[in-house]
């Protein structure tokens, strides 16, 4: 039985990754699972400085999953390679940096100070939909999305994974845009904006009354939003988007994903990860499925 | 070490209308937890996904049991009151820091659903101790305080037990003085109460709440604004706090 998947050139031992900005770093979570049991860490958005953040509250709860406004509240990336990337290297796991700016300018000073360290791959956060430069701005439109992939790519020493955001009209313009900018592969989705109102406040239950909603909610809108790019590109795709367990892994992955990230679910069970990659195993077990390639794609 | 374990409810009741008292069985929890830490408490309904921060009242490490005392306000809290003697329930922890619990004159302060999370506190607590706590009406818990052997004082913001007034207010009237406080409450009790710590010269520890989602530090929902240097940093309640020296905090 043959988990290992290729992403971008980088093989992993499965297709199991965490969702940026749901796992810190691996700290954390390092107290519930083996990180070494994990294809791939994709950390916490690195800016080139640090970040604050949005204001509290930052967290609401809605049917089936959240919002979030937390807004890439991180301590800048030259802590990350001091004090992240040595964590990371104690475990036998890849690392996925996820890069994130304000300007063109901010995400090539993360990437330029990138080159040459440990790291494996990196994702270029252009989705986020709780900044207010930078972040979904970059992401919505196609004419930006090439030219940000362009000059990223122009920086990059390790192959470039960009992230999309599903609050657009169509997600494959998207795709091909970031892939005719230089993208060597996609991640889908970041959250869908979203809100949430106390009645008996009479106010918006976050800060920044608009937010990013996860969780096993988006699952279908995710699904959907992979199948389709997956047809209209052809680099590999890291899937997200409420994945919870192995089913809804192997459901991207007949959708066509390379990979799958698990996101909110980590914060529902702090062992959704490694079950993750638990039940995949099982099924491929059950169901004589020797290499993932066998049922990736599958759906016409 | 922080563990997730399936614990199961020994004793439930309620100690007025809104307020639940749960006490769990979660050995590794429980051999693991501190006075002022807190535990995350899933509903595992389908609907409501994030796990409930609540405060840790006592520990009691011989049977390996926690309790939990906290107000029923919506969904998963209600869920939680109205479990069964042996029913099992999720739960994550211990979560933060706790409150460092010093020698000499204590002063424990606790508003509303802050007053939980004292009682172990002031088990725990060596030498002379005063307990002064608010309510908005009626009172929870003070012969608990009592039976410790503290000093308490109540007041209530409608006056039907105790002091009418806020808990500052009765500290000031009472001239009430200590080497340490040890405080929970709502914000802005917090606050001035910081205030009140600073004019006597008191150390004071403020035990804090915000939304969270993961409650272990990776998802940085719940934040406060701390000072540092000339400026200020955003902490996480659940990792850095939940208890804060009343001085670092941007009030």
């Amino acid at each position: 039985m043959n988990t290992k998947v290729n992403i971008c050139g980088v093989e992993l031992k499965n297709p199991v990754m965490t969702a940026s900005g749901t796992f810190g770093s691996g700290r954390e979570y390092s107290e519930f699972v083996d990180l070494n049991r994990l294809g791939a860490v994709v950390v916490k958005g690195v800016a080139d400085k640090p970040w604050n953040g949005n204001p509290a509250p930052r967290i609401a709860e809605v049917y089936g999953g959240m919002l979030n406004s937390v807004g890439l509240q991180n301590p800048g990336v030259d802590y990350f390679i001091e004090n992240d990337i040595p964590f990371l290297r104690q475990f036998d796991t890849k690392i996925i940096v996820n890069v994130c700016g304000h300007s063109i300018e901010e995400y090539t000073n993360v990437v330029k100070k990138l080159q040459g360290q440990d790291v494996d791959l990196l994702e270029l956060n252009i989705s986020c939909p709780n900044v207010s430069e930078g972040g979904m701005s970059f992401g919505t439109d196609t004419k930006m999305v090439e030219k940000v992939v362009q000059e990223v790519k122009k920086c990059a020493d390790k192959p470039l994974i960009v992230k999309l955001s599903p609050n657009v009209t169509d997600i494959t313009e998207i795709a091909k845009a970031a892939v005719s900018g230089g993208a060597d592969g996609l991640s889908l989705i970041n959250t869908l904006t979203g809100m949430k109102i106390d009645i008996y406040k009479r106010q918006p239950v976050l800060q920044r009354k608009i937010g990013g909603m996860s969780g096993p909610a988006v699952k279908p809108v995710a699904v959907r939003m992979v199948y389709q790019v997956c047809k209209a590109v052809d680099v590999p795709v890291i899937g997200m988007g409420g994945i919870s367990n192995a089913e809804d892994a192997i459901e991207f992955i007949m959708a066509g994903a390379t990979g799958v990230s698990i996101g909110t679910a980590n914060f529902i069970n702090p062992r959704a990860t490694v079950e993750t990659v638990e039940g995949i195993e099982e099924y491929m077990r059950k169901y004589g499925v020797k290499d993932l390639s066998e049922i990736r794609g599958i759906i016409e | 070490m922080k563990s997730v374990e399936m614990a199961k409810v020994l004793s439930i009741g309620f100690l007025n209308d809104s307020i639940c008292d749960l006490k769990i069985l979660c050995p590794k929890i429980a051999k693991e937890a501190k006075a002022g830490q807190f535990v995350e408490v899933y509903p595992d309904n389908g609907e409501n996904l994030l796990s409930r921060p609540i405060s840790i009242c006592e520990i009691d490490k011989e049977v390996g049991s926690i309790r939990l005392v906290f107000q029923v306000v919506g969904k998963g809290t209600k869920l939680f009151s109205r479990l069964k003697v042996n029913d099992e329930i999720r739960v994550l922890g211990p979560c933060g820091n706790g409150y460092n619990l010093k020698g000499g004159k204590s002063v424990l302060v606790g508003g509303g659903i802050g007053v939980p999370p004292l009682i172990e506190t002031c088990k725990q607590l060596e030498g002379e101790k005063i307990v002064v706590l608010g309510f908005r009406s009626g009172s929870f818990l003070v012969d608990e305080f009592e039976k410790l052997g503290a000093k308490v004082y109540v007041a209530t913001d409608d006056g039907s037990v105790g002091f009418k007034g806020n808990v500052v207010e009765l500290l000031k009237s009472e001239n009430i003085v200590g080497d340490n406080i040890y405080s929970c409450g709502p914000k802005v009790m917090l606050k001035f109460l910081s205030m009140y710590a600073q004019e006597k010269n008191i150390d004071c520890q403020v035990s804090m709440e915000e939304r969270m989602a993961c409650g272990i530090g990776a998802c940085v929902g719940c934040v406060v604004q701390i000072k540092d240097g000339d400026g200020w940093v955003y902490k996480k309640v659940c990792k850095d706090g939940p208890v804060f020296d009343s001085k670092e905090v941007c009030w």
